[in-house]
């Protein structure tokens, strides 16, 4: 067995949050200067360049790209031969996000019931958690602070296996089309297609992390990804919905096996300050 | 695209000349508020108590900061949805509210207090919220402490840039920004 230590799992969530809310990725930059070189909207062209402006500032002063720094959500890879010592996984994840949203100046946005008192946590605990368990010594974290705008905008679907994937593409159009302004386009959309209706939500959430200008890797997926993203931009939403023709920086599907009576179908969105950092411990 | 300089409070001539569409940079003193502060201040309105804060020609600005790092007057403080005012929105901008910002559309009761009542919705860019906290100079919290990042406070802003996203005559931007950019 390998031992790793509580603490340091604890400081390496920390750092993870503060890093994931202050540095956009690259690839989601890269994509965000490219419509701006693209985009026909005068309007949704300077919405392009503030957001740009933003991610700037935001690297080299160290501040929240955003003000909802998010629902810290965690995909966790486990070695089967890793032992943490000092303490349980959950626990220091937690006391990672505590630290780090306290230390780094990100906002405490979690309410402990979500209906009758919704009283802040006032350190943003609970994280979610996703936990896989896998073989080998590493531990695999995957830290994706998730805003609560676009979160509104998504939808699982139970759709019958009759609908086909044509039924899929339409269900995610819809959604895009109904979320308007609302999730901050340019947005990055998550498809879950298959598993439970509890797993196919998470796939599409699990579709986000992937690296902007990636494709499925069957054919088939690939294809209905570029289809859908031409079908999105198609909209004329626009970069924060006030028209224009960037909607959506990438359509990602991820699918899973399913029950032969069901074909679940959900649509994750996520804005353009799509958040996510990992780490190999 | 040349920006409308304006400061508040705003006046009817204010709201009048605004179509939607125009780029304006806003100054003087704006008031945040976003879901828990507005249903307090819904409440008092329908009990017809006084407000904590005059809204007589003012902009609420839907936000919840982040906590300001040291040396910083605010956190990072970019606009939150604004649909999920809209319950609440006719009813302020009846007592006399001009000006709300948020990011994303707004509900046909609310464009409806707009046009009856003079008032306008501007769209700031959703997630710069690092950006948009270089244009405030002064944040002070005026009412509901207790919630957080919910409390409402009192922003001094200079050229806060927004864009007119519903005016007083019924524009809507969000749909003919979509007609005009749409493709089949």
């Amino acid at each position: 067995m390998r031992e790793i230590d509580y603490e340091l799992v604890v400081n390496k969530v920390k750092e993870l949050c503060m890093d994931a809310n202050y540095n956009l990725g690259s690839d989601v930059e890269n994509a965000l200067k490219k419509a701006y070189e693209n985009e026909e909207s005068p309007t949704g062209k300077e919405v392009l360049r503030q957001i740009l402006e933003n991610a700037k500032i935001a690297r080299e002063e160290k501040l929240p790209m955003c003000q909802d720094t998010g629902f810290a959500v965690f995909f966790i890879e486990l070695g089967d031969e890793v032992k943490i010592n000092g303490g349980i996984l959950p626990d220091a994840i937690a006391e990672g996000v505590r630290k780090g949203y306290t230390d780094g100046y990100l906002r405490k946005s979690i309410v402990d019931d979500p209906t009758i008192d919704r009283k802040n946590t006032k350190d943003n605990t609970p994280p979610i958690i996703h936990l896989d368990i896998v073989r080998g010594d590493k531990l695999k974290i995957v830290c994706v602070p998730k805003g609560g705008g676009a979160e509104n905008m998504s939808e699982v679907k139970m759709m019958k296996p009759a609908d086909g994937l044509e039924g899929i593409k339409d269900f995610v159009v819809d959604r895009v089309r109904r979320s308007g302004g609302n999730p901050c386009p340019p947005v990055i959309v998550g498809v879950g297609i298959g598993g439970t209706f509890e797993r196919c939500a998470m796939l599409a959430k699990k579709a986000l992390l992937r690296t902007v200008g990636e494709h499925n890797r069957d054919p088939r997926f690939a294809a209905a990804e570029r289809e859908l993203l031409e079908r999105v931009n198609n909209l004329g939403i626009g970069p924060m919905g006030l028209g224009g023709r960037t909607t959506a920086l990438a359509v990602n599907i991820e699918t899973f096996p399913c029950h032969l009576a069901t074909m679940p179908a959900a649509v994750n969105m996520n804005c353009h300050a799509t958040r996510h950092k990992e780490i190999v411990i | 695209m040349g920006a409308i300089k304006l400061t508040t409070p705003l006046k009817v001539e204010d709201v009048e000349r605004l179509k939607i569409g125009d780029a304006v940079l806003l100054n003087g003193v704006i008031y945040t508020g976003r879901d828990a502060a507005h249903k307090r201040l819904f409440e008092l309105l329908k009990k017809g108590e006084d407000l904590p804060i005059d809204i007589e020609g003012q902009v609420i600005y839907y936000v919840g900061p982040t906590p300001a790092k040291p040396g910083y007057v605010i956190g990072s403080a970019g606009p939150t949805t604004s649909y999920r005012m809209d319950p609440y929105a006719p009813a302020l901008i009846e007592r006399g509210l001009k000006g709300m910002i948020g990011k994303g559309n707004r509900g046909e009761e609310v464009k409806e207090a707009m046009r009856k009542h003079k008032a306008v919705y501007f769209a700031a860019t959703g997630g710069a919220g690092a950006l948009i906290a270089k244009s405030i100079k002064s944040s002070e919290i005026v009412a509901y402490e207790d919630l957080g990042p919910e409390a409402v406070r009192k922003l001094v802003v200079e050229n806060f840039p927004v864009i007119v996203a519903n005016d007083c005559y019924g524009g809507d931007l969000f749909e003919e920004g979509m007609k005009k950019y749409s493709k089949r």
